[in-house]
C-alpha cells in the first residue's frame, strides 16, 4: 500500500469529505511525526508503535567505492518499535 | 533535546488545527490511519509512505534462543515480524534537528 491507496481507503470511508482534505489529513499526521522527531520527541501510539531518536556514535567508515577510510560523524537518527497489538496481529495472536 | 511523548491525542490536536473538524472526527481519522496501515502490514503487504518511510513485514525462522539469567536454552518459535525504514527525508530532517 501506498500513500495515496491510504488516502483513497479514508476518503472511501468518509464521503462528506474531499479527497483534497482527506489529503490534508494524512499528510498532517505524518508531519506531524516527523516532525516531533526533528525536536528530539516522542511519539508513542498505544498498540500500534513508538517513533524515538536513538544516537549514533561517531565511526570510521569507508568508502564502498575506492576502500578509503571516511569519519562518519555522530548523529541522530530515527527508530520505530512495533507496539504490542501490531505485533500480535502479525502473528495471528490478537 | 526537549524528550516530550506525544501521543494520538496530539496528532488529533493537529488534524484538529490544520483541518477545522471536530476534535472527535480529528481523532477518528487518525485511528483510521493506524487501523489501515496495520490491516494491510497483517495481511502481508509493505506499507510505502513517499518522504517518510516503508514498513515491512519479514519471516523470521525458528533458532534456539538461551534465557540471559539462567543460560537456558529456549526455543524461539517462527514469527513474523515488522521493520520500519525512515525515508531520506526523515533522517535528513531529525539528524539536522538534532544536531549534538
Amino acid at each position: 500500500m501506498i500513500r495515496s491507496e491510504l488516502i483513497q481507503k479514508i476518503a472511501d470511508e468518509n464521503p462528506h469529505l474531499t479527497l483534497r482534505h482527506v489529503e490534508r489529513i494524512v499528510n498532517t499526521v505524518f508531519e506531524e511525526i516527523i516532525a516531533a522527531l526533528e525536536r528530539g520527541d516522542r511519539v508513542e501510539l498505544r498498540g500500534f508503535g513508538a517513533f524515538s531518536v536513538k544516537a549514533r556514535d561517531a565511526r570510521l567508515g569507508r568508502n564502498p567505492r575506492t576502500g578509503e577510510a571516511v569519519e562518519v560523524e555522530d548523529k541522530n537518527v530515527p527508530f520505530f518499535k512495533t507496539g504490542k497489538l501490531l505485533r500480535d496481529r502479525l502473528n495471528g495472536k490478537a | 533535546m526537549s524528550e516530550k511523548t506525544l501521543t494520538r491525542m496530539d496528532l488529533s490536536e493537529a488534524v484538529f488545527r490544520e483541518v477545522g473538524l471536530s476534535r472527535t472526527e480529528s481523532a477518528q481519522l487518525v485511528e483510521s490511519v493506524l487501523t489501515h496501515i496495520s490491516d494491510a502490514l497483517v495481511a502481508g503487504e509493505t506499507v510505502k509512505i513517499s518522504s517518510f518511510g516503508t514498513f515491512s513485514v519479514r519471516d523470521k525462522t525458528a533458532r534456539v534462543g538461551r534465557n540471559p539469567k539462567t543460560g537456558e536454552e529456549v526455543p524461539i518459535s517462527p514469527r513474523r515480524v515488522l521493520t520500519f525504514r525512515p525515508s531520506h527525508l526523515m533522517k535528513d530532517r531529525v539528524a539536522a534537528g538534532t544536531r549534538r
